[in-house]
């Protein structure tokens, strides 16, 4: 059912203006509704985020700039690398795509807004409390959770007064999560202009569609398992105590259960942003649209059965080794499908380099080095000497880092001359994107080589022979983290002002989608009449 | 008696055997030499070089090659896989950087937008990773057959990790012997922060322990493996060994160094467990099975002497507070010690 508001009762004069203009000041943001301003505060709260998790990596990466311990206690470097992943995770990365998810999809499938507008904005305001919640948690006696982003017992219940601080954050982040899920799908499913049926559907739409089952498959999952944490530490359950009848490991298949599609939920947004950007500036249709559908569709379903090859060397049983063994292996296989159709989009096209174009491109060479260290980490034997490493460290920042992070940051230099209505400074943003792509890799490559030599994870100080690498990933971390600086400047100056952006904005392309089909900026109430798809 | 042994890993950080590195009352550090002088120091320098150029301990980029069947399976399994990724590599990426090169809308290139799918190429390229995947899984699958078979092990050694050390009990023949392995002393002073001691003056900073694990050579030992708190992870590089340790459950994990690599071996606790995660370390000192049984018998004496006698080859008695369970006293009668 469309929600355009009737605009004539008297009591809304206090709120929202129905017709063109948006409300003023705190309220527009505080009351938003619509898909737009709640998308953009999605992405403006991601970018904060992001850095607040970049300045605790930048905190790790000095510290491990050379051995011995020069900065910080080993305590303070551990709750360092929880939160960074938590922030990042729960902060950056999700929100961001919810964001993206937010502006683009009503635009794409042609309907006014998402289905469930009052609930999108719960779900985002939620988020701001809950990460005040979690940073708060260095104000109070025994600091930060430092028992890493996957919160295993014993460990993490020797968490100090932080700990019930940690597991409600994450209790609200997920029901944020969830609340936009749901409204995804009901948009999706019930929104699309007439005409548009799923098949005709973009796979942006297509890869959020996914991901929201995906997070409502498993965020009550996890909810459970933080939640069995917490009785375990405060009402004496035993969930995972051995001296109560439980289990350490229980919590790590129920975390992980939740985790391996997590890190799936973190990248399909992703790989539909790519197939939105690669066609435009390929030229060319996207190659094997429909089976691009259906890879999608078999990640998310495999990503349900391999958790537990983030447990291997914790005492499993030989039959399950093989099982997750062969089913994680299993997932290259239509994730190769996805690089080659990729490649395929690009063969033979006409292809030209704006700065959406050139983060496309970077995932699709480093987020396949990391989908090869993934397949290195699913041999359970080799697995044994690469679990903990920073092998696995380098695996999952290539795939989230110039993965997940470059398929945003490509997104927003594709949309926000259709936001903001103006084009931004192509050799700044070209600029950003060389800086990014050299220091990222100098930041995470030399760190396959130290877990192979013999590197563990989140430990503060290391032996003399890992210096070399360590010192040039430090490098990269403060030359990838300064770059960033570029990305928002280059943000500032298109929201002020910029030169004005055509509705197609990448003349010559022609760019598939309906939201290329409207004026740039978007009008604050667009498709409010259904669009006609041919 | 110690220099035909092959000094692993960091031999140029020097032995902690032929050198000490201590401190003096007034705080400074010395080198001293051990009870040979510093013969054993250039008997290891050299070897230190020769045992460099092979590929037993990790050359900095890559895994070691071990010494134990495992670590050498695991080492070949990893470079197989390697090179498929390296040769599908240059295939894709080359057509990628081909497509970057030759498709440019600067220079020309019409876009053939007519290529949009291809139902025949698409099962192409899914039957062929499927495959190549098929060929990669076997040999993993033969060798976790090896790793999960633990039967017919010579010497099983109970591992406890604590916040933040280990804990090292023998059983079999060995049987009494139980003591704490952690971090050395000049390796703690100098990770304080702001010790002001530069690591690099540290013999095998950060891993180096006070008592390393002794085990003998071509001898399949078993390690059972527990936590006293949280799950913390045994991890040699050289052995190919790693398993976590998790309170309340033992976990199983064999090894057989082979003959002829005698050594010191260190590895490093892989399991987030806390504040001292980074520095609690393993030191494995691999000796012949002679020169094992030589010190289990001087390990026995020194802490009962009624018990030694009693010791080799024969039904281990209980020492004081020691449960002897039946586990030991059936493996202690197979055992051929």
């Amino acid at each position: 059912m469309a929600n355009v508001h009737a605009s004539t009762t008297a009591h809304d004069v206090d709120h929202v203006d129905h017709h063109d203009q948006p409300a003023t000041g705190i309220k527009r943001w505080l009351f938003a509704t619509n898909h737009k301003d709640i998308g953009t505060m999605y992405l403006v709260f991601s970018l904060i985020m992001f850095f607040i998790g970049g300045a605790m990596a930048m905190l790790i990466r000095a510290e491990l700039f050379k051995p011995g311990l020069q900065l910080f206690d080993p305590e303070f470097f551990n709750q360092m690398t929880t939160n960074h992943a938590l922030v990042m995770i729960f902060g950056a990365v999700m929100p961001a795509f919810v964001g993206l998810a937010n502006w683009m999809i009503p635009l794409q499938i042609g309907a006014p807004d998402m289905a469930l507008p009052r609930m999108n904005n719960f779900s985002f305001w939620i988020l701001p409390f809950a990460f005040t919640l979690l940073l708060s948690t260095f104000f109070v006696p025994g600091g930060m959770a430092a028992g890493g982003w996957t919160m295993y017992p014993p460990l993490v219940l020797q968490t100090g007064d932080g700990f019930p601080m940690l597991i409600f954050a994450i209790h609200m982040m997920g029901a944020s999560s969830i609340m936009g899920a749901i409204n995804v799908i009901v948009t999706i499913l019930n929104m699309r202009a007439p005409g548009m049926n799923l098949l005709k559907m973009p796979l942006f739409c297509w890869s959020w569609l996914i991901t929201a089952y995906l997070l409502i498959a498993v965020m009550p999952v996890l909810a459970g398992g933080v939640t069995m944490l917490l009785t375990d530490h405060y009402f004496n359950t035993s969930f995972f105590n051995a001296a109560g009848g439980g289990d350490p490991v229980m919590f790590e298949h129920i975390f992980w259960f939740f985790g391996h599609p997590e890190v799936y939920i973190m990248i399909l947004p992703a790989f539909g942003i790519i197939s939105e950007i690669l066609p435009t500036f390929s030229r060319k249709p996207l190659f094997g649209a429909t089976s691009m559908i259906y890879a999608i569709a078999s990640i998310a379903f495999l990503s349900f059965i391999v958790w537990g090859h983030h447990m291997f060397a914790d005492g499993m049983p030989l039959a399950a080794q093989m099982f997750y063994m062969m089913s994680t292996m299993l997932i290259a296989v239509p994730t190769g499908v996805k690089v080659f159709n990729w490649t395929a989009t690009m063969w033979r096209g006409s292809l030209s380099f704006e700065p959406p174009m050139l983060f496309a491109l970077a995932f699709l060479f480093m987020f396949t080095i990391g989908g090869f260290s993934g397949v290195m980490l699913a041999l359970v034997p080799a697995d044994f000497q690469y679990q903990n490493t920073y092998f696995v460290v380098a695996h999952f920042h290539y795939v989230l880092v110039p993965g997940a992070v470059f398929a945003i940051m490509g997104a927003v230099y594709y949309w926000i001359p259709k936001w903001t209505g103006h084009m931004y400074s192509m050799g700044l943003a070209k600029t950003h994107f060389w800086l990014s792509t050299i220091f990222v890799n100098l930041l995470f490559f030399p760190q396959h080589f130290l877990g192979l030599a013999g590197m563990p994870r989140r430990i503060p100080d290391y032996a003399v022979q890992f210096t070399d690498w360590n010192m040039v990933s430090s490098i990269g971390a403060f030359g990838f983290g300064l770059s960033q600086i570029l990305f928002v400047i280059v943000i500032i100056q298109c929201v002020r002002g910029g030169k004005p952006a055509s509705a197609e904005v990448w003349d010559g392309t022609h760019p598939a989608g309906l939201e290329w089909t409207l004026p740039s900026p978007a009008p604050y109430h667009s498709f409010t009449t259904p669009p006609d798809i041919k | 008696m110690n220099e035909s042994r092959q000094p692993a890993f960091f031999a140029n950080l020097g032995d902690p055997i032929s050198m000490k590195v201590t401190r003096g009352d007034d705080g400074r550090r010395a080198a001293q030499p051990g009870r040979f002088g510093f013969a054993p120091a250039l008997c290891f320098a050299a070897f230190g070089l020769a045992a460099r150029a092979g590929a037993n301990t990790s050359n900095g980029y890559n895994l070691p090659l071990g010494v134990t069947e495992l670590s050498r399976d695991i080492y070949s399994l990893h470079m197989e896989v390697f090179w498929i990724c390296v040769g599908i590599a240059v295939l894709v990426f080359g057509a990628m950087i081909y497509s970057l090169l030759k498709f440019r809308h600067s220079q020309g290139a019409v876009a053939d937008t007519t290529l949009s799918h291809s139902t025949q190429v698409e099962i192409i390229w899914t039957i062929i990773p499927a495959v190549i995947l098929v060929v990669m899984a076997i040999p993993a699958a033969k060798i976790i057959l090896k790793i999960e078979d633990t039967r017919n092990s010579e010497l099983s050694i109970r591992v406890t990790g604590y916040q933040w050390k280990w804990e090292y009990q023998y059983m079999d023949a060995a049987e009494g012997i139980d003591f704490f392995s952690t971090l050395a002393r000049d390796s703690n002073f100098a990770r304080q922060l702001h010790s002001g001691i530069d690591p690099k003056t540290v013999p095998n900073y950060l891993l180096e322990v006070d008592k390393p694990l002794v085990i003998p050579s071509g001898t399949k030992v078993r390690l059972l493996l527990t936590s006293q708190d949280v799950i913390h992870a045994w991890w040699v590089p050289d052995f190919g060994a790693k398993r976590s340790v998790v309170p309340g459950f033992v976990n199983e994990l064999w090894f057989r160094i082979d003959p002829g690599k005698e050594g010191i071996y260190r590895g490093q606790c892989a399991a987030l467990c806390g504040r001292d995660h980074g520095f609690m370390p393993i030191v494995v000192d691999v000796r012949t099975p002679d020169e094992f049984k030589k010190w289990v018998g001087e390990q026995k004496a020194a802490v009962k002497p009624a018990e030694a006698a009693a010791a080799v080859g024969s039904q281990p008695a209980p020492a004081d507070g020691y449960i002897a369970d039946r586990r030991t006293a059936r493996s202690a009668q197979a055992s051929p010690n």
